[in-house]
């Protein structure tokens, strides 16, 4: 009863062209979003550093990824080693420039990423599909071996990690050990928050519409006056400034310090799946994937205790697994288009409620 | 000037003063070039017949090797094993196309993919679950592969072959030779080549696009076994070769995805070339190129050859 628009009348354009037109929607995001900086009040320390940190930070990472492969339709498998340059690179600027601002640096360390994703991504013009996809494992698999093996990157530490030094904001420690996880929530809300904003304004105008258009099919957008290399460069650039922030937060902001395993092929994968279950194409699919992926096994490695069967911690580890990769072909016969479509169905649904149609 | 020296240079003279070493090294390339190759086919197979990027294929490799190993260990005679574990193998395909293929028919082609990966992931939960996340030891003697080595004096040194890697690349290249046998003369081998062509123009003459698929993942899943095998018996059956198999990829794309003595060269090519680099050039960066050179090669490739050397033009119809 609460989900009806009676009443609602567009009459501007802009109105009638909002993102969310409806204004319970309004309601319902501005309440998520005020209930999201609340969080920290609980002072719930496993929900605020196991659960929500890095969700948020998978959802920014799967932006990036939904921007290149959702929306451009370029399939990537880089996904990790992005967020790897924007981890090292943002180690690297904190070492030169210890005085600056450590979120600035964290968004500076984006720039580095996109650079090295349009270096990447300049195959695209000539390869689509699988073998564009080949073609990133191969910046997945280079960049990878470039953290082991060019001392330079960890300023020569013997264990061969980078440890994320503490740095202080307006008198308040925001990274390093001991650094509070309400901090670090904070500030990786604020960002997470800020640039999905900003991406939401990037598919929805000119931009956006032209990875749309390429992605449907090129050859059309070409014939259009849609110029194909620098589209492709800019949703490689755009997507990995996302991955590498998100990578930059994963470990400042989370880890504390972290090794080139962190950003291996499987971090790369884990995006992929997130992208795929939440929806390609779609921001609140993001979210939703990210959520699904990430605190589904959390989930399950609780659920067994609760219902008291003995199952030692790698057999839920091993049913974790199967479980995800069965979801995955189910959600992709069920639904190819994503966890976001069924929001839209259930949304429609609700807006008729309770008559079918 | 130096560093050009060392990068131009010094290799090859390394090369003409110890050519024995230059041999060896040789020799290893092309076995690992062998095995790659060999997980390409299983790759090249399911996507000449299906159209779907089978990314499972790795896995499958792994799996088939651990089904092996963990029913001989369960008691089970290392023949009667083999037989099951072909069995499971078929199994699967069948599962695979009744489970995953056929409610995905008509969807786009990353979806598939997508669906493989799922797949994957599934194998490794289950596999993991099923016999154990540590690695084992290949059965090879009970399977009478051949073991030790051959070594003999040539070119001023001594060059040491293993008998299993000759044993490898003659069980590969029956294979190959099998396999394109039963695709240009045998029914089913021209009814999996119409379905490449074309899904819709196979189905309006009557071939059941259910029994290939099965057909095809079955075939796939027995060269996976083979090269399961092989592979285990050269080093260990554990779930690492999962990412070494995503080294067939490169060498699919050097080879083209659907062709099937591509596969072969581009297999030999990556893995001689990845041998080569590491031990001439590796030094010179660090070490550790073999990560990334497939990869890398492949990326240069694609630029001025997307198709592959053997692989069909690609054709842009609007």
């Amino acid at each position: 009863m609460l989900y009806r628009e009676a009443g609602q009348f567009k009459t501007t354009y802009a109105s009638d062209q909002a993102i969310f037109p409806i204004l319970q929607d309004r309601i319902g995001l501005g309440l998520i979003i005020v209930a999201a900086y609340l969080i920290p009040l609980t002072h719930n320390d496993f929900l605020i550093n196991a659960v929500m940190i890095p969700f948020l930070i998978f959802a920014l990472a799967s932006i990036g990824l939904n921007i290149l492969t959702g929306y451009t339709g370029l399939l990537s498998l880089g996904t990790g080693a992005f967020m790897g340059v924007g981890a090292y690179a943002c180690y690297k600027l904190t070492s030169y420039f210890p005085g600056v601002n450590i979120i600035i640096l964290i968004l500076c360390s984006g720039f580095f990423a996109a650079a090295v994703g349009v270096i990447f991504g300049l195959p695209s013009l000539r390869i689509k599909g699988f073998y564009l996809a080949i073609a990133t494992l191969a910046a997945q698999f280079f960049l990878e071996w470039a953290f082991v093996r060019i001392p330079w990157l960890y300023n020569y530490n013997v264990s061969g990690a980078i440890e994320v030094p503490q740095r202080e904001l307006l008198g308040i420690i925001v990274t390093g050990p001991r650094a509070t996880a309400e901090t670090r929530y904070l500030i990786v809300l604020t960002i997470v928050v800020a640039m999905t904003w900003v991406a939401s304004n990037i598919v929805h105008g000119r931009i956006g519409r032209m990875w749309m258009a390429v992605r449907d099919m090129d050859i059309a957008a070409e014939l259009m006056g849609i110029r194909l290399l620098p589209t492709k460069l800019l949703a490689f650039a755009v997507s990995s400034f996302y991955c590498g922030v998100a990578g930059a937060m994963l470990v400042f902001l989370w880890y504390g310090g972290a090794e080139s395993t962190v950003f291996s092929i499987n971090q790369s994968f884990f995006i992929l799946f997130m992208v795929i279950i939440g929806g390609l194409g779609s921001l609140l699919g993001a979210f939703l994937g990210a959520a699904l992926i990430y605190i589904l096994p959390i989930v399950l490695r609780f659920v067994p205790p609760q219902l008291g069967l003995p199952l030692n911690a790698a057999t839920v580890e091993h049913m974790t697994f199967m479980i995800t990769g069965a979801l995955i072909v189910l959600f992709l016969i069920a639904e190819p288009a994503g966890l976001a479509r069924l929001w839209q169905i259930g949304k429609q649904k609700l807006r008729v409620w309770p008559f079918p149609y | 000037m130096g560093a050009l020296y060392q990068i131009f240079i010094d290799p090859f003279v390394q090369m003409g003063t110890a050519p024995d070493l230059f041999v060896q090294t040789l020799w290893e390339g092309l076995v690992a070039g062998v095995l790659y190759a060999l997980i390409a086919l299983g790759f090249v197979l399911i996507f000449k017949a299906s159209g779907v990027f089978n990314f499972a294929q790795g896995i499958m490799v792994v799996f088939a090797a651990l089904t092996l190993v963990g029913l001989h260990s369960a008691g089970v005679p290392a023949f009667l094993a083999l037989g099951l574990s072909i069995i499971v193998m078929f199994g699967l395909a069948f599962a695979v196309e009744r489970v995953v293929l056929r409610p995905l028919v008509n969807q786009p082609d990353i979806i598939l993919f997508m669906a493989t990966f799922g797949l994957t992931y599934f194998l490794i939960g289950f596999g993991e679950l099923v016999f154990g996340g540590d690695s084992k030891i290949m059965i090879a003697e009970e399977l009478y592969l051949p073991k030790g080595a051959i070594t003999f004096k040539a070119l001023g040194g001594i060059v040491s072959l293993q008998k299993l890697d000759i044993a490898a690349a003659i069980i590969a290249s029956i294979m190959v030779a099998g396999l394109s046998i039963f695709f240009s003369k045998t029914r089913i081998g021209r009814a999996l080549r119409a379905v490449a062509d074309s899904h819709r123009a196979a189905l309006s003459v009557g071939i059941s696009l259910e029994q290939i698929w099965v057909i095809v993942w079955f075939a796939a899943g027995l060269v996976a076994l083979v090269t399961g095998i092989m592979w285990g018996a050269r080093s260990e059956v554990s779930f690492a070769l999962e990412i070494i198999a995503l080294k067939a990829l490169p060498v699919l794309i050097l080879g083209g995805l659907t062709s099937v003595p591509g596969a072969i060269v581009g297999g030999l090519i990556i893995g001689i070339g990845e041998k080569l680099t590491e031990f001439y050039w590796g030094p010179l960066i660090g070490g550790g190129t073999d990560s990334w050179f497939a990869f890398v090669i492949a990326l240069v490739f694609l630029l001025f050859r997307p198709q592959g050397l053997f692989g069909e033009k690609i054709i842009e119809r609007v």
